[in-house]
């Protein structure tokens, strides 16, 4: 029998192990422990390559936990979708490769800059927790699965992101990301409980074929477009974001700003593959466009005022975040319209998309990059930091590209990704490329400031010991820079490979259903 | 109507937990108001998973078309009870890290991060 049909759960039962065994290596000392860490996450990397080149070649991947059909047939003819099913199609398979190169680049960055601090066993079990529920969330075809990784994601990252808990900063963000994650996983099970009071499911594909627009789905949906919307950090629900990323450990900032898109990812696959053309009104892709515009716009002016380096980022991930949900809300907007669609609705999307890896890419680069400078300067505030550029040469150019990225410049892979999003949301509403590009003028003058106050100017006396990071750090930063330049010379291949897949799997609801439930629509 | 009783029941307890962890101040409080949350999901669940007039269904002796009261909500119910012990528990936790740290349990005195 040939092991790749077990990849889907090998991407989840791989971290999995990893995150148990993680006490028992470290009983072996440093070296054993940081063996396994980089073993595992280049495993599950591996894996997630895999799967995703598995179901570009071969379509839809459908994976049933320890049965062979995705629902029980009693003798009397009675079947139910009550199997645990994970459904990998192009859209999810995208995710996990960007979801694991990020936990890639934080698993080899974290291996020398958490080596002041003890307790680094525990910090490696709940990584590669953070870890499997992230991937969880991206692979699973059930809702009330969806949940549990939600969950699991959760719970993991608040350890993590109060893992120094000597400093009272990182124990209230990790208090305050507890309460709204905690608050927006019970609305995610309310909605999963009004699913299976209609329909007697909670699989995603068995839902989707039979829902018709009622006050329930309403109701779920709202529930549903409000958790997802909090947990990824949009306008109205974003103060946790800041905190969060700030005060976590850089390389757990790298992987949460991946988790994040696993959030998105709910609710991108909630709105189209579960709602899909039945959503009816403007209303929901309104709201979800709505929602874009405002966290682009106050997270940009929110991040030119900060004087920390990684608060600052924070508040732009803020500001990207928006981006991806202004482009697949306007996605989502022209789904019932194969004109509209043709026309700017599918160049949204794949914008959309696009913008997510490479979001992820930069944005996890970016703060890989301040952990550094807090690594050897010791210390994150910009009214301090100068100078960094003798020093520090290699992070300085690493950060140069990615604030170049971030920023939109033209050659690079966040110029493209941009430029599809102004092309396609101008035709719907001139002034939602107005505030994308305002938002983009923006990020650029707040990364000018970043990289001129920071890394630029007279070297200071205080800095004169600075040194460069170590190779492992080194290494973990250039993992990112790779897929950057990667992304950035070779845009006509992500866009036709990567990119494109993945925005037609997401506007192709019959097939997602139909992949799982066979022909019989 | 006595039917819907258990609905109201879920949606007082909703709603009593939200404005706890709104407009309370002691962090306690707060943790109460998210674990009420909790039960209010869990007993949603429970209600919506129950078909007037079901029956068990036993895998030999389920019968033609009858109505059946699946065990599915209940399995669910169980994980979210789970992991909402766990959540309770690290909860409390932070709490005891933030009395230490701040001398208070008053959320208009932990704002440290803030702008």
């Amino acid at each position: 029998m040939n092991w790749q049909i077990h990849l889907p759960a090998l991407a989840l039962a791989v971290p999995l192990l990893g995150a148990f065994v993680s006490p028992v290596a470290g009983l072996g000392g440093r070296l054993t422990r940081n063996a396994w860490m980089v073993l595992v996450s280049m495993a599950t990397t591996a894996i997630c390559i895999l799967l995703w080149q598995r179901v570009v070649a071969g379509g839809t991947v459908v994976y049933v936990m320890g049965a062979e059909a995705w629902n029980i047939t009693l003798p009397s003819g009675l079947s139910w979708p009550i199997r645990i099913i994970l459904e990998v199609d192009a859209f999810s398979a995208f995710m996990v490769v960007v979801g694991s190169i990020a936990a890639l680049a934080g698993a080899f960055f974290s291996l020398r800059f958490m080596d002041k601090f003890t307790g680094l066993e525990k910090f490696s079990a709940l990584f590669f927790l953070l870890v499997t529920g992230m991937l969880g969330m991206q692979l699973t075809g059930d809702l009330f699965n969806f949940f549990v990784f939600l969950e699991i994601a959760s719970v993991a990252s608040f350890g993590l992101i109060a893992f120094w808990r000597d400093r009272p900063e990182a124990v209230e963000a990790s208090f305050k990301y507890m309460v709204v994650s905690t608050i927006s996983a019970m609305f995610v099970l309310i909605a999963v409980g009004f699913f299976y009071g209609r329909y007697n499911a909670v699989n995603i594909a068995a839902v989707a074929r039979m829902l018709h627009m009622g006050y329930a789905e309403k109701i779920a949906l709202v529930f549903i477009v409000v958790s997802l919307a909090m947990k990824c950090g949009a306008v109205p629900m974003h103060m946790w974001t800041p905190d969060a990323y700030a005060e976590a450990p850089a390389g757990v900032t790298c992987l949460l700003v991946a988790v994040s898109q696993a959030s998105l990812y709910g609710l991108f696959r909630v709105c189209f593959s579960l709602y899909g053309a039945s959503l009816g009104s403007t209303v929901v892709p309104w709201t979800i466009i709505v929602m874009g515009v405002l966290s682009m716009f106050i997270g940009v002016t929110m991040a030119v005022i900060q004087k920390e380096m990684k608060r600052l980022m924070a508040y732009h991930s803020v500001s990207q975040i928006g981006y991806i949900l202004m482009a697949l809300g306007v996605g989502l907007l022209s789904l019932k319209d194969p004109q509209a669609m043709a026309d700017y609705g599918f160049t949204a999307m794949k914008g959309g998309i696009f913008h997510i890896i490479n979001y992820t890419m930069y944005k996890g680069l970016l703060f890989l990059t301040a952990g550094a400078v807090f690594y050897s300067a010791g210390t994150r505030n910009l009214n301090e930091l100068g100078g960094l550029a003798r020093v520090m040469p290699l992070t300085t150019f690493m950060f140069a590209i990615a604030a170049a990225a971030i920023a939109g410049l033209p050659p690079f892979n966040g110029f493209v990704s941009k430029l599809l999003i102004y092309q396609s949301t101008f035709a719907v509403y001139p002034l939602l490329a107005v505030a994308a590009l305002v938002t983009s003028v923006l990020t650029l003058a707040s990364f000018v400031k970043v990289f001129q106050t920071a890394f630029l100017g007279p070297a200071k006396k205080t800095f004169e010991k600075v040194t460069e990071v170590p190779a492992s750090m080194l290494l973990g930063m250039s993992v990112l820079t790779i897929v950057i330049v990667a992304l950035t010379l070779f845009p006509g291949w992500t866009l036709s490979h990567l990119v494109e897949p993945a925005a037609k799997a997401l506007v192709d609801q019959a097939g997602y259903i139909s992949a799982v439930m066979g022909g019989g629509l | 109507m006595t039917g819907n009783a258990p609905f109201l029941v879920v949606g007082i307890i909703f709603f009593l937990g939200m404005y706890a962890i709104l407009f309370e101040r002691n962090l306690i409080k707060i943790a109460i108001g998210i674990t009420l949350l909790e039960a209010s999901a869990n007993l949603l669940l429970i209600v919506l998973g129950y078909r007037t007039g079901g029956s068990i269904p036993v895998y030999t002796l389920a019968g033609g078309t009858r109505t059946m009261v699946l065990p599915t909500p209940q399995a669910l119910t169980l994980t979210a009870i789970v992991i909402g012990l766990a959540t309770s528990a690290l909860l409390l936790s932070l709490i005891i890290l933030l009395y230490r740290h701040y001398g208070t349990l008053d959320v208009r005195e932990i704002r440290r991060l803030r702008g």
